[in-house]
């Protein structure tokens, strides 16, 4: 099965040649994300106020900022925090959301019912300005964002799961597992839960690129990471000022690499939902 | 009639769950605010003092029920930084935003509906092509960064627009409030210079967010006008000789806008919070400005009020939405 | 089949279609939907078009009219309706043509009408376009279409969505839409199916009713002998994209003569028979994307197969209006 399932995935990737190039680009993301720190040329907290707001150059590949620190050593290091947040706040959701999903579907009845007005509640907000909310209320830290980011995920995921869900038990091979003595959770994670992971999978590619852009949004506007840590959103938004004034590279770069990761992840999803479910290509 | 009662009763849940929401993300979970209230050097003794005077001494329930009592007489609390009610700052503050939002919201309209038709009628042409890049690219621009694009293009190297400074050039004095929608205050007095101006202002940021909302209005139309094209009745019109314009217009066209209609409200949803970032980018005074400054001061009550506005305001467009709904689609009146 | 005489009388006749051939470009490659397709339908008459799915009577109607997708196109022959050449006519003509001088009807009439135009709107849209009427004279002259078609309380009805009306009466509006013109050729793409029996003969009814008021010849499209039998004078038996068989309704049903047709009928014991249960017929309709199509695509399910199948078909007349495709007709 898995062997067909590679067989596929070479198929897909050959005839769609920009699933194969977001792929790669997903490969240099990770592999920025590990190594970034320890391959970059310059240290990227490091001020050399004499040589500040530099253009790129030779030197400085990507220009220096206000204070003279090298940005492309720290759009680089930057790569490690912006996929991380993205990662757990969507590791999160994928687990607290899958599962919920899966019970809603599962069991229906008060269950569905309750998870249903969670998902409702959540929805009744614009999901940008819940997440300020959340961070503003329990403090501006990065595992707050992670929070924040997962919980407007949730309502997304709980829909996927509980459909997904739903649909098998009604196929029957849900009462067949029962039929044979198996319980109720037993089934539910033995028999149900590998069945949904694809397209859970799928779901959680595609969700990186919001998880992203919103982690991002936040710490644009002041909320959880702080300067001077490297982090792409608070990068684009100390470069806001000097956009007036032309300096176009201490604002560019970190926003062309945080839309370069988001559009990454967002080919790789419709990439992905094409292998796993061919049914909804569009 | 009846069904519209009932569609407003349906928006009550969410408005109470707003409300809970709020209070308890203000009240009861970690953060302070009291704390927040008396500011960073306060002493335990004032932080005590200002605990009791905002009943945060008091049972939860107790607490609630005040909470509920102060929103029905619309009192949202104090702003630190202004020290004016935080109601009267929002409500000064919100056409602002609204005129910027719902300007975005046309422009991505505007460009999005024709390109989604286009590419559907004419699957495959360039228009189509065009049409699935920007869906995909939409979806992945930063709003906040494609603000910065803009402004570095046309303020910088262009020169086209204005200093992203705000609603109105510092000189200029904005036209008397009827509806706080500066391009309609002054169409009203037939100041078109100041029309002019408020323009030119609102023109870059008003892109921005149309360009965010374009993707998700594109993808869905393309994706409903297609469906709708391949729909048994298309087949009758085209069986009965109907001209095109028919076809596409008044069969094709009004059946086709029902989901996108639909999608308006998930459409407003990241609208609303793109609004914030680029009130911030283009220092709008608009109310997500407002929040933003509030929340770098660690003031709380503006923070909540503005959460609350926007929840509301959320609710009343899906409202709209429903109505707009209902207006469209005969069969949605009858449910 | 060569070019051979239409049975129907050619002075009377409303629509002449010879050696008519369809393909559809796939990606699995190209369908001979349709080879060399022959039959003329005459004024008031009404011919019934039977085979089973996929036989090819539906593409004959669309392709008719140039409602084909962009898969298809008419590779050959002649379809000429009044006069009127309509193979190599531009798709403005035929726009003007359709729904004035050739209607068409389909199933699952809800589906085909406009979910949020009201059916007096509907009824006005094709009057508007055909007859010149402005919007007033259209909205009344659409509530007379209404009472034609037996819809009670027209006036009322005019400003009814589909969803609030039965099957039957979408198919009475779909009726009204069609003849709202007074075309000179309807045809009825399995215009009873989904309906319940009762509302299947009022329907036929109307249909059968207005084509004698007025004149109109009446294709119609159905995989229902039995309702080929009591509606039509005349049928044409498809199969795998040709006319096999050719012949007033009771000369077909008494003697048919083409090995299909007989199986047909044999399928089907009672006149109310149904050919949805023909699974007694051995095999499928053959692959139509081969290249190597044989003469007869009937050949390989065939029970009465002679060496001299392998030639080219050719129509034979074996009495007055009674023609068979077939070397060894029974």
């Amino acid at each position: 099965m898995s062997d067909t399932a590679l067989g596929h995935a070479r198929h897909v990737v050959t005839e769609n040649p920009v699933t194969g190039f977001a792929l790669a680009l997903f490969i240099l993301f990770v592999l920025a994300a590990i190594f970034g720190p320890s391959l970059v040329p310059y240290d990227p907290l490091a001020s050399d106020t004499a040589n500040a707001l530099q253009a790129p150059s030779g030197q400085h590949w990507f220009g220096t900022d206000q204070i003279g620190r090298d940005i492309f050593s720290r759009v680089v290091v930057a790569t490690r925090l912006d996929l991380g947040i993205a990662a757990a706040s969507v590791a999160l959701v994928f687990a607290f959301g899958g599962f919920a999903g899966l019970v809603s579907g599962f069991f229906g009845g008060w269950v569905d019912q309750v998870i249903g007005r969670v998902s409702d509640t959540i929805m009744a907000f614009p999901l940008f300005v819940l997440a300020m909310a959340i961070v503003a209320a329990l403090g501006n830290t990065v595992p707050n964002i992670v929070l924040a980011t997962g919980i407007i995920n949730f309502p997304l995921y709980v829909r996927v799961a509980r459909a997904e869900t739903v649909q098998r038990r009604e196929a029957g091979f849900v009462d067949a597992a029962r039929i044979a003595g198996h319980r109720d959770m037993g089934v539910l994670l033995g028999q149900v839960a590998p069945n949904i992971m694809p397209i859970m999978v799928v779901q959680m590619s595609l969700t990186m690129g919001y998880a992203i852009l919103n982690a991002a949004g936040l710490s644009f506007i002041g909320l959880g990471v702080r300067a001077p840590t490297p982090e792409w959103g608070i990068m684009v938004a100390e470069g806001a000022s000097f956009i007036v004034s032309g300096e176009w590279w201490v604002a560019l770069f970190p926003g062309a690499m945080l839309m370069t990761a988001v559009f990454c992840f967002n080919l790789l999803g419709d990439g992905l939902r094409d292998i796993v479910d061919p049914r909804r290509r569009t | 009639m009846r069904g519209l009662l009932l569609r407003l009763a349906g928006s009550l849940p969410a408005l109470v769950a707003v409300i809970i929401v709020t209070f308890v993300l203000t009240r009861v979970l970690p953060g302070d605010t009291a704390t927040y209230f008396a500011g960073p050097t306060a002493s335990a003794e004032s932080i005590a003092q200002i605990r009791a005077e905002l009943g945060l001494d008091r049972p939860l329930p107790e607490q609630f029920w005040s909470y509920v009592q102060a929103l029905v007489h619309g009192d949202l609390g104090m702003s630190l930084t202004t020290g004016q009610p935080v109601l009267t700052d929002i409500l000064a503050r919100l056409p602002a935003s609204a005129e910027l939002t719902l300007c975005g919201l046309l422009i991505g309209m505007a460009i999005a509906i024709p390109l989604g038709i286009i590419a559907a009628v004419r699957q495959g042409s360039l228009a189509d092509h065009a049409c699935r890049v920007i869906v995909t690219a939409g979806v992945s621009l930063p709003v906040f960064f494609t603000g910065l694009l803009l402004v570095y293009v046309f303020y910088f190297l262009l020169g086209w627009s204005p200093a992203p400074l705000g609603r109105l050039d510092a000189f200029a004095s904005p036209p008397p409030a009827v509806t706080g929608f500066y391009l309609i205050d002054a169409a009203l007095i037939g100041d078109w210079e100041t029309w002019r101006g408020a323009a030119a202002q609102l023109i870059l940021p008003a892109v921005t967010l149309g360009l965010f909302a374009l993707a998700p209005i594109a993808r869905i139309t393309r994706a409903s006008m297609l469906a709708v094209l391949g729909a048994e009745f298309i087949r009758t019109a085209r069986a009965s000789g109907l001209s095109s314009r028919t076809l596409i217009l008044t069969y094709a066209l009004r059946n086709a806008l029902l989901p996108v209609v639909t999608t308006l409200g998930m459409v407003f949803s990241f609208l609303l919070g793109a609004n914030v970032l680029v009130e911030k980018v283009f220092a709008w005074p608009g109310i997500g400005s407002y929040a933003v400054e509030a929340l770098i001061a660690s003031d709380g009550a503006p923070v909540q009020g503005f959460v609350l506005t926007m929840a509301i305001l959320y609710i009343l467009l899906n409202l709209a939405i429903d109505l707009v709904n209902r207006a469209l689609d005969p069969r949605a009146r009858h449910t | 089949m060569s070019a051979a005489t239409p049975a129907a009388a050619a002075s009377q006749s409303v629509l002449d279609v010879t050696d008519f051939s369809v393909e559809f470009r796939t990606r699995a490659g190209i369908v001979r939907a349709l080879d060399r397709v022959a039959f003329s339908v005459g004024r008031g008459e009404t011919m019934a078009l039977v085979g089973e799915s996929g036989s090819g009577k539906s593409v004959t109607a669309y392709a008719l009219l140039g409602l084909l997708d962009a898969a298809g196109r008419i590779t050959g022959g002649s379809a000429r309706l009044e006069g009127t050449e309509l193979t190599s006519a531009s798709p403005a003509a035929l726009s003007a043509i359709r729904g004035k001088r050739a209607a068409m009807i389909f199933q699952n009439p809800r589906a085909a009408l406009n979910p949020i135009r009201n059916v007096g709107k509907q009824i006005g849209d094709v009057l508007r376009r055909h007859a010149g009427l402005g919007a007033r004279a259209a909205a009344a002259e659409a509530i007379e279409m209404l009472r034609a078609v037996g819809i009670p309380d027209p006036a009322r009805r005019a400003g009814a969505y589909p969803f609030e009306l039965s099957g039957g009466m979408c198919q009475r509006v779909m009726i009204a839409i069609a003849v709202a013109t007074r075309p000179a050729l309807l045809i009825a793409d399995e215009p009873t199916t989904g309906l319940d029996v009762t509302t299947q003969a009022v329907v036929m009814d109307i249909m059968g009713r207005l084509a004698a008021e007025t004149g109109m010849a009446t294709i119609l499209i159905t995989h229902d002998l039995a309702l080929a039998a009591e509606r039509s004078g005349r049928i044409a038996v498809m199969h795998a994209g040709h006319i096999v068989e050719d012949a007033p309704t009771k000369t077909l049903l008494l003697y048919p003569r083409h090995p299909y047709t007989r199986r047909l009928l044999a399928a089907t014991p009672t006149a109310a028979g149904n050919l949805a249960d023909l699974r007694s017929i051995p095999g499928n309709l053959p692959d139509l994307r081969r290249d190597d199509l044989p003469p007869c695509r009937f050949a390989a399910r065939c029970d009465r197969r002679l060496p001299a199948c392998e030639a080219p078909m050719q129509w034979r007349e074996l009495e007055p209006h009674h023609r068979v495709a077939c070397w060894n007709p029974a």
